[in-house]
């Protein structure tokens, strides 16, 4: 499983992986119709802020907030955990062992291959964004507009990584499907994915702040929307790195128990 | 329509026994159904910590919506849901076949196969909830409104449920729907919010193209007492049309079925 070896095969998984999102187009758009809350949460408080600004936020800084919200979430959303339990289930997860590859590698290629199909989804909400009233509330600091790339970037791994041990949880047990949908019900909350981080309650607000949830969505919402000085950004692209290698470290830990468990059902 | 009864009593023992398999998901449901009730009410509580009423809603009646949101999502994720999950595995299966060849309604028998009999703390939820609210409010609903609001309730009910047969009857076109149920899910959550407190398009859409506002907020207007009656009839009438034209939609569905098996 040489670097060298792996560095070899990976125009091969991409290709493979932009082949396999053209011939799913259908249900790949479905999904990513599915991400309509912020949308819905869009209309809520811009008619709620309407009247007057809510705590700080105004109708347009709502705008700028749930549409930078969809643009990231659309970017760096991934099915790794269900694709891994199904895999699991059906036996497939055999034939994925055998290649002389690490299935990490495998599954993060394929979903990189999605991320142009993604993009040309994103580019109409962008622009909807740029000519809004919520590009008023976009940010234009030249650091900060430097930084949305590698922070996405960031937060496509984390949320990767967090999948891919969530779905190798599924070696222990047949009950991913409820751990999923429980670690979703906590990303919605803490990632600022359903409210920005300074609405919550104090009590939860402090959590977000430390938790990986809030680098994963809501660290380049920061930096798109909000005035922030050098500290803070800092501490954004710090908290960004260190998750991505804690998140990585302890994927390939459960990753790696698990694998020792697996009875290659239907194999 | 005595067989029909004794049919879904009989796919309910099984889902139940079933579900009794995996007595441990007990408590993993259970805890399950109390953090999605806390993620609903949050942004309600932030909302209202801000304001006092938006759109003419006040905390508790617009929890009272919520309270009719859970009742509703637990009987789309208790039934309805399982059963279209179990459709389209069929259908791409070929097992189709064998549900259409049995001497009753297909319809009938595709939409009670499963059951999720851990959605009832769900339903009990909701109910406390809409108690509490009451109580909040500081009055008892009166009997005619809880009246209307129950067949309200129903109304809406068969409302999501024909949405739900229109989504089973494209999955015969097109067979890899299974996410459809997602995007279900995803446009459901709008019911939530009293419809009031969206504008223009958003309102327009929510109250006629995808009715949520028929499922949550106008059955609850009925309990607040609020809802006049010519909203009330709309909404039943509205449902029951959804109800026929879903039910046409699946008879010519099933005359364009080609099975998978042969």
């Amino acid at each position: 499983m040489s670097a060298a070896r792996t560095l070899r095969a990976l125009p091969t998984l991409l290709r493979i992986g932009v082949a396999e999102t053209v011939a799913y187009r259908a249900e790949f758009l479905v999904w990513i119709l599915t991400t309509t809350l912020p949308l819905v949460m869009l209309g809520l408080w811009t008619s709620v802020a309407s009247e007057a600004p809510f705590r700080g936020y105004t109708s347009a800084a709502f705008v700028a907030y749930y549409l930078s919200n969809l643009i990231v979430r659309n970017l760096t959303g991934s099915w790794v955990a269900w694709q891994i339990s199904e895999e699991i289930r059906l036996g497939a997860m055999s034939m994925r062992l055998l290649r002389p590859l690490h299935p990490y590698v495998a599954f993060a290629a394929s979903h990189l291959a999605a991320i142009p199909f993604r993009s040309v989804v994103v580019l109409p909400i962008a622009i909807v964004l740029l000519v809004s009233s919520g590009a008023s509330a976009l940010t234009t600091e030249p650091l900060q507009l430097g930084l949305l790339v590698p922070s996405r970037a960031l937060a496509w791994i984390i949320t990767c990584n967090r999948l891919f041990m969530i779905g190798a949880v599924a070696f222990f047990g047949t009950k991913t499907m409820a751990l999923m949908n429980l670690y979703f019900a906590l990303f919605s909350l803490l990632s600022g994915y359903l409210l920005p981080i300074p609405l919550l309650p104090r009590a939860i607000g402090w959590f977000a702040e430390w938790l990986p949830f809030r680098f994963m969505l809501s660290a380049p919402i920061e930096l798109m929307t909000r005035p922030l000085d050098g500290a803070q950004v800092a501490a954004i692209m710090l908290g960004q790195i260190g998750w991505a290698a804690a998140t990585l470290a302890l994927a390939l830990v459960v990753w790696n128990r698990g694998i020792k468990k697996f009875e290659a059902v239907g194999g | 329509m005595m067989r029909y009864l004794r049919l879904a009593l009989v796919q309910l023992r099984i889902s139940a026994a079933a579900g009794m398999a995996y007595r441990g998901d007990f408590l993993l449901e259970g805890l399950m159904a109390l953090a999605w009730m806390a993620m609903t009410l949050l942004p309600l509580f932030v909302l209202y910590q801000g304001r006092e009423s938006v759109a003419g809603w006040d905390a508790p009646s617009a929890m009272i919506v919520i309270g009719y949101f859970m009742a509703v999502r637990a009987v789309l994720e208790g039934v309805v849901s399982p059963s279209f999950v179990d459709l389209v595995e069929r259908i791409r299966s070929g097992a189709f076949d064998y549900v259409l060849l049995k001497p009753v309604d297909a319809q009938a028998i595709v939409s009670a196969s499963r059951f999720e009999p851990w959605k009832i703390f769900d339903l009990l939820g909701a109910l406390v909830l809409v108690v509490y609210a009451f109580v909040k409010k500081g009055h008892a609903p009166e009997i005619q409104h809880v009246g209307l609001g129950l067949v309200l309730f129903v109304a809406g009910v068969l409302a999501m449920y024909s949405l739900w047969i229109l989504c089973a009857a494209a999955s015969f076109w097109v067979v890899r729907l299974d996410n459809l149920t997602y995007l279900l899910g995803a446009i459901f959550d709008v019911a939530r919010w009293p419809v009031h407190v969206f504008r223009g398009l958003w309102r327009f859409v929510f109250t006629f193209v995808i009715p949520v506002a028929v499922m949550t907020t106008f059955p609850a207007m009925a309990l607040l007492g609020r809802l006049d009656a010519q909203t009330a009839l709309g909404t039943i009438g509205g449902a029951l049309g959804l109800l026929l034209v879903s039910r046409l939609v699946w008879r010519f569905a099933i005359r364009n079925y080609t099975s998978a098996s042969s």
